[in-house]
């Protein structure tokens, strides 16, 4: 064989590989979204089957009769979008002020705020709730968002973006009389666009997907959010798997869209520090 | 890192500008001011959890969580003689070998097989990493499906008649694969990221001396991200040992407790039980274990070269 065809054969196996891999990621996604699609009677079919025979929206409209999901849809909306903002601003404060700043005691607080980092959150968890119910807050957003308003990730990840800023900007800003907030805002913020955006959406996905912590201090079926609302519509729907499959779908939808439109800049940026020889 | 000389330089060079002496006290403060709300919220929702926990591992709390009275290392007796505290650790354990070691072997391959230069890998390198955008909660809902013992459609496939679920065999095995498919996308993109920064011309070399596709990247790819798999390891094997959502949705840690992690216990001894104390006690030896294996791992890093 020529080393053009064996190229060939190789591309081929590769390409072969590569759909196998796909299948497995994509099946229980694309199957349960045919499922979500499917009445009662297909469900319960044997054989399986593997596609509704038409598109039908009655398990979405039972699922929204069983369990208000635009209003977990909402509240989890609200909760992510505010923990994401609080996170970069918060995150971009500190990052901007351990990258750009000498002042004393600046090791030891980048430490303390690396250590954070160290303490597993659900080590932590129960004194929080024990917080939250102490202040009476319990089924409230304020409760939902206020342990992830800040986090060391984002602290860490802001400094990076601020490092990676050409000081020569910084230093002929002040020589012209910036402030360093007024750097900060009008000339770093923009600047470090592709980093802030890149952390938005992972952190958005992460919140989206918090399960613990709104379960402990949620318990008003008003105030859950949509990962706690499908395990409620699981747990009361054992035998009808349809509105179930519509559920999730329906919480999947607003995760994979911000995932595959922010997909380049959230890998770029989360590698970007990570992946260093 | 690297660019930290010269941090003092633009402070002094304006400080002998036109307004120096007013602005003086302000410019000494104002870097406190930017750290001030992360710190805060470190302090409320971090620190003080954190010693708020070890102080009531130590304790006998109340039935809403509320100091009643010292315990002395009662509550850690109590635990270490525990059967069902060991059986949660040693699932834990199992779970976090195969689902970390799994998660990280088959995201080296999936990027190892999308890094080639064929038609349409944009389409397979999204794929890959989209289970990181999929929830606990849906994957859980989506594979109970998936799992069941007689609608599922894993047992019509395989033509096997296995309760997935509902075995004590299989339980753990099936939260574990679950856990993988989860895992993945994360370790994909940053494996992919690490493949891309191996020198090109280090793969051209070995290509000249005949060194066959496997060789290649057992030689060359595995020593060159080694520092990439070693971060993976830590942030996996941490993740690993707090998984908690799925395994509430598929198994609710049974049957037969066989999928009773650690986490869950945790949970369990707090919410269900009402002793907040003893699930202190097992959230600061969940601490402890994760403090130790991390140090493990940077050792370890510290004797591999490269």
């Amino acid at each position: 064989m020529s080393s053009k065809a064996k190229r060939r054969v190789f591309l081929t196996i590769i390409f072969i590989v590569n759909v196998i891999f796909a299948f497995i990621v994509l099946f229980p996604i694309l199957y349960c979204f045919n499922v979500s699609n499917m009445t009662k009677t297909e469900i319960y079919a044997y054989p399986p089957q593997f596609f509704a025979r038409a598109f039908s929206l009655d398990n979405y409209r039972t699922a929204l009769q069983l369990a208000p999901f635009f209003r977990f849809i909402l509240n989890s909306l609200i909760v992510s979008g505010v923990c994401t903002a609080a996170q970069m601003v918060t995150g971009a404060l500190a990052g901007y002020c351990f990258a750009m700043f000498e002042f004393s005691g600046k090791n030891v607080l980048f430490t303390i705020m690396l250590a954070t980092m160290m303490i597993p959150s659900q080590a932590i968890i129960i004194a929080n709730y024990l917080t939250i119910s102490q202040w009476g807050i319990n089924n409230t957003y304020a409760a939902l968002v206020l342990p992830y308003l800040a986090s060391a990730f984002a602290v860490f990840n802001m400094r990076q973006a601020f490092l990676s800023l050409p000081r020569e900007l910084y230093e002929a800003a002040l020589v012209d009389g910036c402030t360093r907030f007024k750097f900060f805002y009008s000339v770093g913020f923009p600047l470090i666009k592709p980093a802030l955006g890149a952390l938005g959406i992972y952190t958005f996905l992460d919140t989206w997907n918090y399960y613990m912590w709104p379960l402990i201090v949620v318990n008003t079926v008003d105030m859950r959010t949509v990962q706690i609302g499908l395990g409620m519509l699981q747990g009361s729907e054992s035998t009808n798997f349809g509105p179930v499959m519509a559920g999730a779908m329906m919480i999947l939808l607003p995760s994979i869209i911000i995932f595959v439109i922010g997909q380049k800049q959230l890998v770029e940026g989360l590698t970007a520090g990570a992946v260093k020889g | 890192m690297g660019k930290k000389n010269g941090g003092a330089q633009p402070g002094a060079a304006v400080s002998v500008g036109p307004k120096k002496g007013k602005k003086t006290a302000f410019r000494i403060i104002e870097p406190y001011l930017y750290l001030l709300p992360a710190l805060i919220l470190f302090v409320i929702f971090v620190f003080y959890p954190f010693v708020k926990t070890i102080v009531l591992s130590f304790s006998i709390t109340t039935p809403t969580g509320t100091f009643s009275m010292w315990n002395g290392v009662q509550n850690y007796i109590d635990i270490f003689t525990d059967v069902s505290f060991w059986n949660s650790m040693w699932i834990t354990f199992r779970f976090a070998i195969v689902t970390v070691i799994l998660s990280i072997v088959l995201g080296l391959i999936m990027a190892i097989v999308s890094n080639e230069k064929f038609p349409g890998r944009g389409f397979f390198r999204t794929v890959y990493s989209l289970p990181m955008a999929i929830s606990a909660a849906a994957a859980a809902a989506m594979f109970t499906f998936i799992l069941h013992p007689t609608v599922g459609t894993l047992n019509y496939v395989l033509h096997t008649n296995i309760g997935w679920l509902t075995n004590p065999k299989w339980a753990l095995f099936s939260v574990e694969m679950v856990t993988v498919w989860m895992r993945v996308g994360i370790n994909f993109i940053f494996l992919l990221a690490a493949l891309q920064s191996v020198p090109k011309d280090l793969y051209e070399s070995a290509e000249l001396e005949g060194a066959g596709f496997f060789r290649k990247h057992w030689s060359i790819t595995i020593p060159c991200i080694s520092p990439t798999l070693f971060f993976l390891l830590i942030i996996n094997v941490i993740s690993a040992l707090q998984q908690y959502a799925q395994v509430r949705m598929m198994t609710d840690g049974g049957p037969s407790n066989s999928t009773r992690v650690i986490v869950f216990e945790i949970f369990e001894e707090a919410f269900t039980n009402g002793r907040f104390g003893v699930a202190c006690t097992e959230s600061v030896i969940l601490f402890i274990i994760m403090m130790i294996l991390t140090r493990i791992q940077f050792n370890l890093e510290k004797g591999v070269t490269y």
